[in-house]
């Protein structure tokens, strides 16, 4: 077991995947709420509790910094709030507003009181998932590294508040009027969210840094988000995206010599690319191949309907026949002669000189669009 | 140092001046992102700008100003395209587009930053300096490619004007005029972009949200026509770009960024409160007025039908009782009515309380309330 944790390698996987993990579990309520952007200015903001809780108490890590900091996550959303409540600012102008004061008043104080304690500016963008397994704690008579000691904590607090107010986040998230309305405090619920969310986006900010987290929390369950429509689902497909970054990320960061964190994000956003294109129902391959289908669907529909509306009339012998359909119906050559061959192969129009026929099964087609009333009425 | 040596410093010269471009094209161009309602689009543009800056460094293997305003520029537009694309091609909304853009190319950006670490050595030093934005490192030659992007966005804006309105304010209207609205929306989320790219430098990848939206929120409560709002937001966006950089480059290495975001914050905030008509404090204070004038009307007439029930104009009316009948707290309502003459004092037994009588005036006052219905006009 020691050895484990003694294994630098272990260690930052470890923590890369108990970050994501953890944001994969908070993530799902945030974007479907469309509050995404949310967890952008949070991650920003904690940079000031951060300092703030340094500053006032010498904390770097631990319960006090968590717990203190995760307050400045809630202050900024109340912040915003606020303003938009006047009615004078737009909400999203609101959070533009908020998190870049209170940040750059972080980086501020950084500069003027801390400029060299590890909490740097550039740790700030970067984490330092590197060295993570140098500074170790005493647990259970193990030495294990701090930062997955308190990742472990914020990712084993999140789990337990999904499980134990699951109904009550489903509820909330899809129907908060409802929710309302069954006594379920939505509004307290989701502000208990984006507490932990603040929690646990500092327990991962000597991991991560602040921005990267917006990668862990927004990625994973979009990614999700175009595999399922369960939200159950969400949430282990989401972990798991954070296992495929953790462990894909880590290796490539090593063979390229470059950021495990930004490389983790990266993989990260390798898979919600994958899902973007080829996710089965939701993704662009899927929804082309839907367009192209019912194109070619309403092609020969066009075309049978077409010839049944000039079946039986004089102007058959010019409506019905390949050139009427360059001029009448606008199609170009091409689709014009593409159109015609899937009709002939369909079994619903046959050729017979110039002269197009339908078959009976293509008059039985179009009298089903024209007059649909008779379908299976008899 | 005094003020005459600040105006002959070359370094401040310099950085003033790029300040002021960068206030003016930022505040320009913000307030038409803000009164769109893409102020957060801001945010993610500017934190995808880092892996251009780092493909622009590697390309011209230095720190060439071009190459990297070029690349920043590049990867801008690639990332407001993948948000258009993600939220129109998927079912991805726009905060989880945008967080997951922003969070893709940040990563991205900081995994080639680490790379030209280990490549460059020394070199990177430089780019560091486009994170938090370094307004000292600015050099006179950058002037010049900071002041053709200015003048080209600027002239843009100028030229299509009346278009750039319609789209903002009523795009359905421009359709039906034939305007290429969806072209036009690029033009102006690219020119997004390009404030973006020419704040780089002074304020830095991370903070550049904010000197879009900021400086056209602050101007947006001081006018209700684009054409001032414009100019204002242009005006407030220079005064916060140059007190910023000027308080940066000659203080004591603090980072430019913060200083220009928190004086842009600052003006934001004085806005929201104080400008005339639509300012929270008038508001409050003009409610407040509202309330008392209300809280007086109640008292007189409530004196007054005390005095028509006892067939005496001159009743008097303790004191005691109106806080009983009103809940308490008629004392500064009366004092007020007292001081314009509306009742008088009456004389009473020293074992009771005060007691007030309608004048004339009061009287008139009050029957001109009642004859009105309501009795709560101002």
């Amino acid at each position: 077991m020691q050895a484990l944790f003694d294994d630098p390698g272990f260690s930052i996987m470890a923590t890369g995947f108990l970050v994501g993990a953890a944001a994969a579990m908070l993530g799902p309520f945030l974007i479907l709420r469309r509050a995404a952007m949310l967890s952008d200015a949070i991650s920003h903001s904690i940079v000031l509790g951060i300092v703030a809780v340094w500053l006032l108490t010498g904390a770097v890590s631990g319960p006090l910094q968590i717990l203190g900091a995760a307050l400045t996550g809630v202050l900024t959303v109340v912040l915003t709030e606020m303003i938009a409540a006047t009615g004078r600012v737009k909400s999203d102008a609101a959070i533009g507003l908020v998190f870049p004061a209170l940040f750059a008043a972080g980086v501020l104080l950084l500069n003027l009181y801390a400029s060299d304690v590890h909490i740097d500016t550039h740790t700030v963008l970067l984490g330092e998932i590197g060295f993570v397994w140098l500074d170790t704690l005493e647990v259970a008579g193990l030495s294990v590294p701090r930062a997955l000691v308190w990742m472990g904590a914020a990712a084993a607090a999140d789990l337990a508040f999904i499980t134990l107010f699951w109904k009550e986040l489903k509820i909330g998230t899809f129907d908060p009027v409802l929710a309302h309305a069954m006594g379920l405090a939505p509004r307290a619920l989701f502000y208990v969210l984006l507490f932990l969310t603040s929690g646990t986006a500092v327990a991962a900010f000597d991991a991560v840094g602040a921005i990267l987290f917006i990668a862990f929390i927004v990625m994973p369950p979009a990614t999700a988000y175009l595999l399922t429509d369960r939200l159950e689902r969400m949430v282990p497909i989401g972990v798991a995206v954070a296992g495929i970054a953790s462990l894909g990320g880590y290796g490539l960061a090593l063979q390229w010599d470059v950021s495990i964190s930004g490389m983790m994000a990266v993989v990260t956003g390798a898979c919600l690319g994958l899902a973007v294109l080829a996710a089965p129902r939701h993704g662009v391959v899927a929804a082309m191949l839907r367009r192209a289908r019912s194109r070619r669907e309403n092609e020969t529909r066009a075309l049978v309907v077409h010839l049944a509306t000039h079946e039986d009339t004089a102007a058959r012998r010019e409506e019905n026949v390949a050139a009427a359909l360059r001029l009448h119906l606008d199609w170009p050559d091409r689709r014009a002669r593409e159109v015609l061959v899937k009709g002939v192969a369909a079994g619903l129009v046959r050729r017979e000189g110039e002269a197009l026929l339908l078959t009976d099964e293509g008059r039985r087609a179009a009298e089903a669009l024209l007059e649909p009333w008779r379908r299976g009425g008899g | 140092m005094g003020l005459v040596e600040i105006l002959s410093d070359h370094t401040l010269q310099t950085v003033a001046i790029g300040a002021a471009i960068l206030g003016a094209v930022s505040g320009v161009l913000g307030a038409f992102a803000v009164l769109r309602q893409q102020s957060l689009m801001g945010d993610a543009l500017s934190h995808a700008a880092l892996p251009g800056i780092c493909l622009g460094f590697l390309w011209a293997g230095s720190r060439d100003l071009g190459a990297i305003l070029g690349g920043a520029l590049a990867a801008g537009a690639l990332a407001a395209l993948t948000v258009m694309a993600m939220t129109r091609l998927t079912r991805l909304k726009t905060d989880a587009a945008l967080g997951s853009v922003l969070s893709f190319y940040f990563a991205l950006g900081i995994v080639l930053l680490t790379l030209i670490q280990r490549q460059a050595g020394a070199g990177q030093a430089g780019l560091e300096a486009f994170l938090f934005g370094q307004a000292a490192a600015i050099l006179r030659e950058d002037l010049q490619v900071m002041g053709v992007l200015a003048l080209a966005s600027l002239g843009a804006v100028a030229l299509l004007w009346k278009e750039f309105k319609l789209v903002t304010f009523d795009p359905v209207f421009a359709r039906t005029l034939g305007l290429p609205v969806v072209a036009l929306e690029a033009v102006l989320t690219v020119m997004v972009a390009v404030a973006v790219v020419i704040g780089l430098q002074m304020v830095g990848v991370v903070l550049m949200a904010a000197m879009i939206v900021a400086p056209a929120v602050a101007a947006r409560q001081w006018v209700t026509r684009l054409g001032p709002m414009v100019v204002i937001s242009a005006a407030i966006g220079m005064g916060a770009g140059v007190t910023g950089a000027l308080i940066s480059a000659m203080g004591r290495g603090l980072a430019t960024g913060p200083l220009v975001v928190l004086a842009a914050s600052a003006a934001v905030l004085v806005s929201i409160l104080l400008a005339p008509g639509r300012g929270v404090i008038w508001d409050w204070m003009k409610r407040r007025a509202e309330r008392r004038a209300l809280g007086g009307q109640r008292v007189l007439t409530a004196i007054h039908a005390l005095a028509a029930e006892h067939g005496d104009p001159e009743y008097p009316a303790e004191q005691s009782m109106l806080d009983v009948y009103f809940g308490g707290g008629t004392a500064a309502a009366l004092d007020r009515l007292e001081a314009r003459g509306a009742v008088r004092r009456a004389a009473h037994f020293r074992t009771e309380g005060v007691h007030w009588v309608l004048t004339p005036q009061g009287q008139a006052e009050a029957e001109d309330i009642l004859a009105g219905g309501e009795g709560d006009r101002p």
